[in-house]
């Protein structure tokens, strides 16, 4: 085989390896990351429930997350000012949910801003994908 | 008898972009996935390039929203529109809207305003609320359904 085909191939595989990472994985890396300033850190389903659900008085159309991801994580959502559908957010239900760090980063930064008025920490991003996993829980 | 089968169908899809306005979209994956994801990817040739500069600006605030790119896909996508971008003075607005341009307004000047208010319209940026299968890229007329009212042909 031809050298430069090898070489394509292989960085081809080594992408696929870098890129196909999984909801436990990020929200690994995100609970690893909050230990270091709070070393007791554990992820919390209703923490996460709780921030989703908050109402941040920041933008007037979005004023939480379920503005526009809906009540129902396991259902699609609406985008409340394009009207556009937005898949299911929970992995349980949209397996592509959270297999890539460089899109959950992407959308974690615009979305907190949008509705939190800042960036998320790290702790409220172990929380939040810790309760995508487990939507259905009763608080 | 195939062939005459075939040949009405090229008819067909030719009298389709004949009233649909021509509207031949280019592709590019990129903008397809950063610019698909909270409307659809509006079509390049919508909007001058005047109008593509000033939106990819300000990707920071957005018609309200952060709408920011990793600097490699600001560049792709906006080498894509640039080359694509309208000539016309029709698809200018200072606003970088593409529901100001004269354009956009003359050719939904018979969509009644309780249409534009239709809890599943909503808002002009919603292209697909009648446009259905603007996704696929088809905007030809005929496959436009207007939620709660009828379409009346456009003759022109």
């Amino acid at each position: 085989m031809n050298l430069k085909i090898c070489i394509a191939l292989l960085s081809l595989v080594a992408a696929g390896t870098v890129y196909a990472e999984t909801p436990a994985e990020l929200l690994n890396g995100y609970a690893g990351e909050a230990a270091r300033s709070a070393p007791d850190f554990a992820p919390s389903v209703e923490r996460g429930k709780s921030f989703f659900a908050r109402k941040w008085g920041v933008s007037s159309k979005m004023p939480n997350c379920q503005s526009c991801h809906g009540g129902n994580l396991t259902q699609e959502g609406k985008h409340v000012i394009t009207g556009k559908r937005i898949a299911p957010l929970s992995p349980l239900a949209n397996t592509k949910r959270f297999t890539s760090s460089a899109k959950v980063e992407k959308w974690f930064k615009r979305n907190c801003n949008d509705v939190v008025g800042r960036e998320c920490t790290a702790a409220e991003k172990a929380d939040l994908i810790k309760f995508f996993n487990n939507p259905g829980v009763k608080s | 008898m195939k062939w005459i089968a075939g040949m009405m169908l090229v008819a067909l899809a030719g009298t389709a972009y004949a009233d649909g306005g021509k509207l031949v979209v280019p592709g590019n994956a990129t903008w397809q996935e950063e610019c698909g994801s909270c409307h659809i990817a509006y079509p390049p040739q919508l909007l001058d390039k005047q109008g593509w500069q000033q939106l990819m600006s300000g990707l920071d605030k957005h018609f309200g929203t952060d709408a920011t790119l990793e600097p490699e896909a600001q560049r792709e996508i906006s080498g894509f529109l640039q080359r694509y971008a309208a000539s016309s003075g029709r698809h200018s607005a200072s606003s970088a809207r593409i529901s100001d341009t004269s354009w956009f307004i003359r050719e939904h000047r018979e969509v009644s305003g309780s249409t534009w208010v239709n809890p599943e319209v909503r808002s002009r940026s919603n292209c697909t609320a009648c446009h259905v299968s603007a996704e696929r890229g088809d905007w030809s007329e005929r496959g436009i359904r207007v939620p709660g009212g009828r379409f009346e042909d456009d003759d022109d």
